[in-house]
Formats: structure tokens, sequence, C-alpha cells
């Protein structure tokens, strides 16, 4: 904390000298702030909510329907799993990465709106910058991961999803959502760096077809990640598939889905999804404490 | 460092890639001073209050705010400093209280003595009425002064604004200087305003004329007025060049070109002007003539006018 004595002047009739300089440098008050406003930035917008949720749900419903025929269930998984019970998990990681992306996409507005400058020389911390920009956004992706989580399932009971065979516990929903949390800090963390250099919301769209959707379309979300052949060596060395993976087992706590040919470790997903995150942190924080022209645009 | 400036710049140099925008800048603006940055667009000044503002990196030269160097003790300046950019920071889609809510959180106000704060502003910016609309309802006034809020919400001892009356009609432009004046005598404020009105500029105490990135004039609008002397005339004709000769030849004064007229400046410029348009009656299409304005200053530093147009 440093306190800022100013110049105390009389006051006519002009502007209140408002007493005493207020001036302290905080830590998490603009971490609160910054994200409490992307939370109402949010709201206000609605047609980000049908983008981000919508567009999922859809995809679930319609590859489920389409897909679920010719889907043969992995080793790990249980010999009943239906095909959308299977996507339902990969669904919600898509949630959570559209979700951070939309809400790091924000940054490119917040530039062009001009309201990143103000920031800029607000007397915070970069590091307050960056986390309050990544716990807005990570709220958000998993409020509606959760909300897909909850609603998906239950679509089941008006005949657009078949049941599902996991059972909902206690320690399954808390290890869900605290899962889903790690992973929505790193996906926007991961957004966040890919959105700070860029001046344009094209340029962000740009990256988002050619590695963003094949991230996720090779995490093991869509299909099983193979045995063999060089597409199972690119899903082994995707971050995201560690992520996917541990997402299944939280949601089937209990149940033994890693092992000989099964999913990854759970403390391996954990570890590799911690560390990606802690990376994509680090490179936030070092892109945004570099004072360089981009800034001032 | 104590310092007994406000601002003081010196030496500064600034490139982008090959282009240097600004060549060895210097100049310091005193406690309590009104201090105007003239210029063109894309002459340097907004570069200069990058960083000022500290947006951009010191790459040449040393700078320091009320003694804090920019380069060094950014965090020291940030707290002390109040900054309206040209372009606007607040955001559009909060209400008026919510941006000015999030500011003071971003300086460590907060509670009581926020709300008492932004009431106050509120009140004496005349926007209590507008406090929960959003931004985007309101006009181009409104916002400039929601601007002006969110600068002096943690009173800041110095204020920095970059062409604070973009898009502002007379009226509001008018409202918006009443504002500075009003604040600079009431609190001692400093001030630094970019601009490239010579209406804007002569309300300054001190002036720095920048053009193509360099500081070409630095005093009062008074006296780099009498700095050009005389009588300004400016002359149209159908043949300036020829014009200009017969000028030269006749009267030992050589016009300048500015864009397609000649401009002469001369002690007295109402007998010159006499002379002038009965020695050459069928070349001089017009003339006029007046005191000098920064505009004259300006010309007669750089050779050529604040809006494009070329002298030779």
């Amino acid at each position: 904390m440093n306190r800022v004595a100013a110049p105390q002047k009389v006051t006519q009739a002009g502007f209140p000298s408002q007493g005493g300089t207020p001036v302290r440098r905080l830590f998490w008050l603009p971490v609160v702030t910054l994200a409490q406003r992307e939370l109402v930035r949010f709201a206000r917008q609605r047609t980000r909510v049908i983008g981000a949720l919508g567009q999922p749900m859809i995809f679930w419903i319609l590859f489920g329907a389409g897909l679920g025929g010719s889907f043969q269930s992995p080793s790990w998984a249980p010999a009943e799993m239906t095909y959308q019970e299977f996507f339902l998990p990969g669904v919600a990681v898509m949630i959570l990465m559209f979700t951070a992306i939309f809400s790091t996409i924000s940054i490119i507005e917040d530039r062009r709106e001009g309201f990143l400058q103000g920031v800029l020389v607000a007397p915070i911390s970069r590091l307050s910058l960056v986390l309050g920009k990544l716990c807005g956004g990570t709220v958000l992706a998993v409020v509606q991961a959760v909300l897909f989580l909850v609603v998906g399932p239950a679509l089941s009971s008006v005949g657009l999803a078949p049941s599902m065979t996991f059972p909902l516990t206690l320690a399954s929903a808390v290890t869900t959502i605290g899962f889903l949390t790690l992973l929505a800090f790193t996906l926007t963390a991961l957004g966040y760096v890919i959105a700070w250099p860029l001046d344009s919301t094209q340029g962000f769209h740009a990256v988002m077809s050619i590695f963003l959707m094949p991230m996720w379309l090779l995490s093991g979300a869509f299909f099983p990640v193979g045995e063999s052949g060089w597409l199972s060596w690119v899903m082994r060395l995707n971050p995201l598939t560690y992520g996917v993976a541990g997402l299944r087992q939280t949601v089937y706590a209990g149940a033994n889905l890693a092992g000989e040919s099964g999913l990854p470790p759970m403390p391996l997903c954990l570890g590799v999804t911690f560390l990606f995150g802690l990376v994509c942190v680090g490179l936030a924080f070092w892109l945004t404490c570099r004072r360089t022209s981009t800034d001032a645009r | 460092m104590p310092s007994s400036h406000a601002i003081q710049v010196a030496g500064v140099t600034h490139w982008y890639g090959d282009h240097r925008a600004l060549d060895n800048i210097g100049f310091s603006v005193e406690p309590g001073e009104l201090f105007g940055l003239l210029g063109p667009n894309g002459g340097g000044k907004t570069t200069l209050f990058r960083i000022l503002s500290t947006l951009l990196p010191l790459q040449q030269g040393s700078a320091s705010i009320l003694g804090y160097d920019l380069g060094s003790q950014p965090g020291e300046v940030r707290c002390r400093i109040g900054v309206t950019f040209q372009a606007p920071s607040i955001d559009p889609k909060l209400t008026v209280f919510e941006n000015l809510k999030h500011q003071s959180h971003l300086y460590g106000i907060l509670g009581r003595s926020m709300r008492e704060r932004i009431d106050r502003l509120l009140d004496h910016l005349s926007l209590t009425d507008r406090r929960n609309d959003r931004v985007e309802s309101l006009s181009g006034g409104l916002k400039r002064r929601v601007e002006i809020a969110k600068g002096l919400l943690h009173d800041p001892e110095v204020l920095l604004l970059d062409e604070p009356s973009t898009g502002l009609d007379p009226g509001a432009r008018h409202d918006l200087w009443h504002y500075i004046r009003q604040l600079r005598s009431a609190r001692g404020v400093t001030v630094l305003v970019t601009t490239h009105l010579m209406t804007e500029a002569d309300e300054c105490d001190r002036l720095g004329i920048i053009d193509r990135g360099h500081l070409v004039a630095l005093d009062s609008p008074d006296r780099l007025r009498a700095s050009v002397g005389g009588d300004c005339l400016t002359i149209q004709s159908s043949r300036p060049q020829e014009l200009a000769v017969r000028i030269a030849e006749t009267f030992g004064v050589t016009p300048r070109h500015v864009g397609d007229s000649l401009r002469i400046e001369q002690e007295q410029g109402h007998e010159f002007l006499r002379d002038l348009v009965a020695a050459f009656p069928d070349d001089v299409t017009s003339v006029s003539m007046g005191k000098p304005t920064l505009e004259d200053v300006f010309i007669d530093r750089t050779g050529h006018r604040l809006w494009g147009g070329e002298a030779e």
C-alpha cells in the first residue's frame, strides 16, 4: 500500500478538493472490479450467451443423433455408452473454450473502445489486470458449462438425448466443478495470450479456426484417442487431451477409466492442465508488462 | 530526485521502426501551469503524450513528472496523473456510475469515500441526472465530461489531456475549457493539453509547437505572436510566382509562398498594403492584413501551414 499526499488547495467556487488523496495501490480490488465488469458486460450482450451455449448444445444434439449409429465405445468406457454420452464432456470443454475465447476477444474490443488504455495508466499491477480478465472469463465459462451438463442430460426426458449411465453424486458434482474451473482458467489464459497482441477480431477468428478448433477436435472430445498412428501422437501431445480426460474422470467419479489402454491417469491430467495454465498465465503477464506501441493504440 | 518542475522532458527521441516520430524534445512545465502542445496531427504530439502517460516506453532521453522518472518509477507517476485520451476510454455498455466505480477501484478508492467523490464530481460536472444512464446513450459532450470525471476521481496533481475537444461542438468545447480553467484556479492542478486548434492553444499559459517530431517554438502565446512582428499580409494572385519576383524587385522583401498565396510580414502593414496595390493593381486579386496569429507563428517557424500546403 502506498499513500500519496496531494497538495491541499483552498476551493472557492471551483472543483472540490476532496480532502487527502486517496490513491492506494491494492492488488485484489482491481482484480475483482475488472472481473465484475466482465460479468456485467456479458449480461448486457445477450447474443454472447446464445453463441457460447446455444451452438454447442445444437452440436451435441445433432452430432449425437447423426453419429450415434457408427460409434464404437472405446475400451475404457462401459459398453452401453452412447455417442451422445461420450460427447457430453467434450461439448462441455467446447463451451469452456468458446466462452473463454469470447471473453478474451473482449481484450481486442477494450483496446479498440479505449477502455484498456485507461486501465494501463492506472497504478495497478499488470498481474491484477491479467487476473481480472481471467477470473471474469472463468466464472462465465464455468457457469455455462455447468448449465450445459445439467440441461443436456435432462433433455433425455423429451427424447432429444439418451439417458446417461453416470450417477450424479455430490462428490462428482464438486470435483467436476473444481476441474472445470481449473480448465476454464487455463483456456481463458490461452485466449488472453492469443488476443493480447492482436488488433482485430478478424485476426482472432483466423487463429480460432486453424489452431483452437483443431486443438479441440484432437483432444479426445469428439472422437476417442486412438491406440497408434500419427494422429494418436498428435492427440497425446495436445495439452487439451488431458483436460478432456480429466473431466471425463470427474464426471464418472469412482469408476476407473484410467489404466493400460484407458485414459491418462487423473494426476497426470491435473498436472498437465495446471502446468499449461501456469505457462499461459506467465506468458499473459509477460505480454502485458511490455510497454509497446500496440498498447498505445 | 526532487524536482521543482511538474513535468520535465529532456532529449526525448522516439522511433517507430525507421520513422523518427520525436527528435530531441525538451521542455518543462511548472506546477499549476496550463501548458499546450500545438501541432498538426501526425506531428508527434500524441506520441509525446503517450510517453508522458506511461503507455509508451522511453527510448532515448529522460522525462519525469513531479520528480518521478517515467522510465523507472511508472507506478509513482501513475498515482499522480489523471489522463484523458483522445479516444474515449469509458465503457459504453456500463452506466456513468459504474464506469466511475471501476475507475475508483483501480485507484484503491472504495466504499463511502468513493460514493461521495463520485457524487460530488457528477454534481460539479452537471451529470447527476445521468448517473444511471448507459454511457452509449450519452451525447459526445456528456461523454467527454464523464471522461474528465474519470481522470479527476483520484485528485491527480497533473492532468494530461489529449485533444480533449475532439468531436465536440463549439458550445461543449467552451464548457470544457471553462472546466479546465476552473480546475486549475481551484485546485492548482498542472494541466498539459495537446491540440491542433489555434483557439485552444490561445487559452494556454505557455505553448510548445511540435512539427514533424521537432519542438519548433516554446513560449507564451502572446510572446510567440510578438516574435513574428508587425502585420501579416496575405496576397492572392492569379500569377503568384511572377508577382513574388516583382515584389522582391520593387520593395526588396521576399514574399513567402504558402499554398497558393503569398505572405509578407511588415512593420507598417497598412502603408505597405497601399503601395503594393498601387504598384500591381492588375496582379493582386485580393489582399488581407492582420496581426499575427498563432498560425502565422507556425508558418514562420516551419515554413508550412498547420493543415497541409507546403511552402517553398
